[in-house]
């Protein structure tokens, strides 16, 4: 199986690449996946406290090529956005920028829960309702 | 001058001896009869080269041409002999032996005779991937008629105590079968100094072409035999009907020819080459060794790069040919059965690589996989998550995963 142009992109040049301080109250942090599934993703964002945009996104991701380009992906398309904005990104506008093949969509089912778990630990570090995720992957 | 892609996964096939390739062009042309056709020279020109191809197989396992029935490889071969073997002797016993890391051609051939009505046993091998002598001995019942042990691993290169176990089968009057694809060829192999009734091997994992191998059937001592599963003109004594593949059968001999003649020569060298590129990648920090290293085939690394994703790690060294145990690669997600058999984390089975080298692997190759393969195991811990908690002391079994 061939990898696509833009995941070949994100593998060599990945963005974003970090830690955040996840004690920080305006930083989430989304880690999901298992070791023993052969993917991990840490996806952390940085919220501006005066506008509410998430001025800055890092990732870690343990995985293949396609789990890297997701989540590298995840944080460019993070920054810059509200967090109202951030929460709408759909796994399949992953697959299809990244133009993943069916066996690597749950690659970007994962950023997108990555994407979910760091705003819903900004949100209650705010002191907010974390938002139900009404697409349940799990 | 290094030429790109490198290819290092001999395991899953090799490359064609160029003198293989020679000696079995006449054979698509101009030599092209069926060597069943019995009344006119283009017969008998066929039925002597597959005779000649039938003695240089039978010559490196030192076993007799008679006892050489050939098939289109190894997957049939071991259908054959299982399947064969079950039918043929269900009368004496339905109990089968075998083992959890076998190639899945044995395992699934199990699966169908347990449909047929066998029991089969699966033993677990050590951590170290070879089984316990007692293990095969207490697993034995009043029904056993086949023990079934591989040779050498595919995935991790362990070779078994075939002998010992032959020995143990035999001293039962139970009927004992190996899958040797990974070790004819490469390590000395002898049907009848190892006591082995029924053997399957392959051409194209020892420089020869691809559809074509072979079952030995043992004649004598005891005279074995197998039930057919290809029925039609009653081609190698019965037991395998169709037409013989005479280009690929001539291919195949001389395949096992060179491995003959170079086989000893070749072990010392790939070996080198093997303990050289497993020692440099080993000062990679939190790396290690699958399987045994003493009892183990001379072209064989199987390494796990803790905390980095074996799929993600092939795709950082492009340029080399490599495969992994991960669960990316396949459909099913789930990592390699083999490695998971040997009591390995799953989390440790989706972080390796199997290195497999070959008659054709140079010294400038493995400089170039040594070098590449630290780079991208280092770039990939940069970007792994698990990488950082094990620096940061964070014991990962304490963390409840979000599985998906």
């Amino acid at each position: 199986m061939a990898y696509s142009e833009k995941v070949i992109d994100h593998y060599n040049n990945p963005r974003n690449i970090g830690t955040l301080n996840k004690e920080a109250k305006n930083v989430g942090t989304g880690l999901v996946g298992a070791p023993e599934c052969g993917d991990v993703m840490r996806l952390q964002i940085e919220v501006d406290d005066a506008t509410g945009i998430i001025k800055d996104a890092k990732f870690k991701t343990f995985g293949c090529g396609s789990a890297i380009a997701s989540s590298s992906l995840a944080t460019e398309w993070l920054k810059g956005k509200s967090v109202d904005e951030a929460i709408q990104i759909d796994n399949m506008d992953i697959v299809e920028e990244l133009a993943l093949p069916p066996v690597k969509i749950h690659c970007s089912v994962l950023a997108e829960d990555a994407i979910k778990t760091a705003i819903n630990d900004y949100r209650v570090k705010q002191g907010l309702e974390p938002i139900v995720d009404d697409k349940k992957h799990y | 001058m290094l030429k790109f892609p490198i290819y290092l996964d001999n395991n899953a096939t090799t490359p064609m001896d160029p003198g293989v390739l020679e000696a079995m062009i006449p054979y698509f042309t101009e030599k092209f009869g069926n060597a069943a056709s019995r009344n006119h020279s283009f017969g008998w020109t066929a039925e002597e080269a597959v005779d000649y191809a039938r003695e240089q197989v039978a010559r490196l396992i030192g076993a007799s041409s008679k006892e050489i029935i050939f098939t289109s490889g190894a997957t049939e071969s071991n259908n054959l002999a299982i399947k064969g073997a079950y039918e043929m002797y269900s009368s004496k016993g339905n109990h089968i032996i075998t083992v959890t890391t076998e190639h899945k051609a044995v395992l699934d051939a199990c699966k169908k005779a347990e449909k047929m009505g066998a029991e089969v046993t699966y033993l677990s091998p050590n951590e170290d991937g070879l089984i316990n002598l007692s293990d095969v001995e207490s697993a034995i019942t009043d029904k056993t008629i086949l023990i079934t042990v591989m040779y050498g691993n595919n995935e991790i290169g362990v070779v078994q105590d075939i002998p010992a176990i032959a020995a143990i089968a035999k001293k039962n009057g139970i009927l004992f079968h190996t899958d040797a694809t990974q070790a004819v060829g490469k390590i000395p192999v002898n049907v009848m100094e190892d006591g082995i009734d029924l053997m399957s091997f392959t051409g194209h994992k020892m420089y020869g072409p691809k559809g074509v191998g072979a079952l030995y059937v043992r004649r004598k001592n005891p005279r074995v035999k197998v039930t057919s599963q290809m029925d039609g003109g009653g081609h190698e004594r019965g037991m395998r009907s169709g037409t013989l593949n005479v280009p690929g059968i001539v291919g195949f001999g001389k395949a096992c020819e060179i491995c003959q003649n170079e086989m000893a020569e070749e072990a010392v060298r790939l070996s080198a080459m093997r303990d050289r590129l497993e020692k440099e990648l080993l000062t990679i920090e939190e790396s290690y060794v699958n399987g045994n290293v003493k009892h183990r085939l001379p072209h064989v690394a199987n390494i796990s790069f803790k905390f980095v994703e074996g799929e993600g790690l092939m795709m950082g060294v492009k340029d080399i040919a490599v495969s992994s145990g991960s669960a990316c690669t396949s459909a099913s997600l789930e990592p390699s059965y083999v490695l998971k058999s040997l009591g390995l984390d799953d989390e440790l089975a989706h972080s390796s690589l199997r290195f497999g080298l070959g008659r054709f692997t140079t010294e400038e190759e493995i400089d170039y996989t040594i070098d590449h393969v630290k780079t991208a195991v280092n770039k990939l811990r940069d970007m792994s998550p698990l990488w950082e908690m094990f620096k940061d002391g964070i014991d990962l079994k304490t963390i409840e995963w979000a599985e998906h």
